[in-house]
């Protein structure tokens, strides 16, 4: 659910049997000693860059809703929301 | 056999040198491709899409850039792209039921750079559904054939490219690697894959999976066709935030640096016995050559190496869980039927459009990523990635480059390894560590075992990547693995 996946009945048991396969697999890290070890969030140790904060894109968006499923005026159609 | 010879079997420099000479036009070149690829590529299921139209088009503009001397280094030449990289214009399927029917507003920047130094593009490859898959057997439009042998997987995720330019389909095909998925297929099918420091290629345009992990690179016959495009493709771009701003050498003019005086690590955990005995004895043949030439050998140890898979199994998805998110059925991709409200159509958008490999790396990422399983996971997992990426710094305060097997086995059969997911993962056990800490690796063909091809990869430090397409360059003087293709496609 959190995932916002839905599984067909048929999926289920497989799913669970190869998930904790992977989670009895990944366990092993916990027997890693890491206590004065930095977490490694970039492979350069780099932080992100930041831009101008300017507008560099020119309207497209009839373009680029081409590959809607659902639009109307210009928006995005969904099931309503609110009641 | 690569600079003459059949259209086919010549290698990027060879045709390039044939269109200079005026032995064949750019049309002809490409007429000649896509014929094969008519051929010969149902069979391998290794396109997603051609592009004939386009490509003769783009050929016959070529021509006149030739004879009016407006030629960019790439004019005329064939490139494919792994259906990963977007293209304007042409649908991008990332080897996704969710993507079907997708047509990307805008080129992806490698796309975009090889296409503007003159490149024909004349299909896109098939894949691993996003990427997540080291067979090519989760694709969405079926696994890809192995031209050694087709029962047999040519690796993946990048396979559809790998066995492209093993059949002399193309001579060239961008791939992705996010755990080995360049170099991998590359040693499995015979071909040289190079997987650049992260950052060194942008990876605007590229849909993405792991984005601490995710570089674009190539699939080609020799390091220097690699060299060729990896010129074209390198270079800092504003429009990816993790685009590194660090200058781009010549790297065919680096070609030529001897091996003689180079210091190349022996990893002694890469030789244990989850390495095929035969595909050990292929290595330490190419070794031995190296040494010949004058390289030194130094045995060295990455201690925490082996934990390399399972910190990945915690990163990658973690990471893919985030970015596959955007998949939601609203501004582009599959929708469900009539959905019952936002959630239904969330939920079965993203279930029915997924394959099974891709909707349970989601889950343990979800699942490595949620409240009290972060620390445990996600963050541990970070921490041993930075131990990992230590033992590499240490090595190579005393190596130049790291030697060794690209995969553990020699190709394996369709089929095989499909009911254990972790059996999977394994065949990525001596590439991962690269993408961990971020390093340039590059797979070569160092020969046969039982009939089929054998990779040795090299691996350097950031931004070393002269240095390892130098070192791969004069092994490929060496020897002519390269040049020796599967005979069904000669």
């Amino acid at each position: 659910m959190l995932a916002r996946l839905l599984l067909e009945d048929g999926e289920v048991d497989d799913v669970v049997d190869k998930l904790s396969r992977i989670v009895d697999f990944v366990d092993q890290l916990q027997a890693v000693a890491t206590d004065d070890v930095l977490p490694m969030a970039h492979p350069l140790n780099m932080s992100q860059r930041f831009r101008d904060d300017a507008v560099t894109e020119t309207d497209q968006r009839d373009f680029v809703q081409e590959n809607a499923p659902s639009t109307e005026r210009g928006y995005y159609l969904v099931p309503k929301v609110i009641e | 056999m690569t600079t003459s010879g059949a259209i086919h079997q010549r290698s990027l420099r060879g045709l390039s040198d044939g269109l200079s000479q005026g032995e064949f036009s750019c049309r002809e070149l490409t007429e000649a491709l896509l014929s094969r690829i008519e051929s010969y590529g149902p069979a391998l299921n290794a396109f997603i899409t051609v592009t004939a139209d386009a490509a003769l088009l783009q050929a016959d503009r070529a021509d006149k850039d030739r004879a009016s001397g407006k030629s960019g280094p790439l004019t005329g030449l064939p490139i494919v792209h792994k259906d990963l990289f977007c293209t304007r214009g042409v649908r991008t399927t990332c080897g996704s039921n969710i993507l079907g029917g997708f047509v990307s507003p805008y080129d992806a920047t490698v796309v975009e750079r090889l296409a503007e130094a003159g490149a024909v593009m004349l299909g896109k490859t098939n894949m691993d559904e996003f990427a997540m898959g080291s067979s090519n057997e989760t694709s969405f439009y079926g696994a890809v054939s192995n031209p050694w042998n087709k029962r047999l997987s040519p690796g993946g995720s990048s396979g559809g490219s790998a066995a492209a330019v093993a059949a002399r389909l193309v001579p060239a095909a961008t791939g992705t690697d996010t755990g080995g998925s360049i170099r991998q297929p590359a040693a499995l099918t015979g071909t040289v894959g190079l997987k650049p420091t992260y950052g060194r290629v942008s990876r605007y345009g590229m849909v993405a999976f792991a984005s601490s992990l995710d570089q674009a690179g190539v699939i080609t016959r020799t390091a220097e066709d690699a060299a060729m495009l990896l010129g074209v493709m390198a270079g800092f771009d504003e429009r990816d935030s993790t685009s590194v701003n660090h200058p781009v050498p010549d790297y065919v003019a680096g070609l030529s640096k001897p091996v003689k005086g180079l210091k190349v690590g022996i990893v002694r955990q890469h030789f244990d016995e989850g390495l095929d005995a035969v595909c050990a004895a292929r290595v330490r043949e190419s070794l031995a050559a190296l040494e010949e030439a004058g390289a030194s050998l130094v045995e060295i140890d990455l201690p925490n190496i082996g934990l390399s898979v399972p910190t990945y199994y915690v990163v990658a998805p973690a990471e893919c869980s985030s970015n596959l998110s955007r998949f939601d059925g609203v501004r582009f991709g599959h929708r469900c039927d009539d959905p019952e409200d936002l959630l239904d159509l969330y939920c079965r958008s993203r279930g029915e459009g997924f394959g099974a490999e891709v909707k349970r790396r989601i889950m343990t990422g979800t699942y490595v990523l949620s409240a009290g399983y972060y620390d445990a996971y996600y963050l541990k997992a970070q921490k041993v990635r930075q131990l990992i990426s230590r033992d590499f710094k240490n090595a190579f305060e005393k190596v130049d480059v790291i030697a060794g097997p690209t995969a553990p086995t020699t190709a394996f059969a369709i089929g095989e390894k499909t009911d254990d997911p972790i059996t999977m993962y394994l065949n990525d056990i001596y590439t991962i560590g690269a993408n961990l800490a971020g390093l340039p690796g590059i797979s070569v063909p160092c020969g046969f075992a039982d009939g089929l091809p054998v990779g040795l990869q090299l691996v350097g430090p950031h931004f070393a990547e002269e240095t390892i397409l130098a070192c791969a360059h004069q092994y490929q003087q060496l020897t002519s693995w390269h040049d020796e293709g599967p005979e069904e496609f000669a």
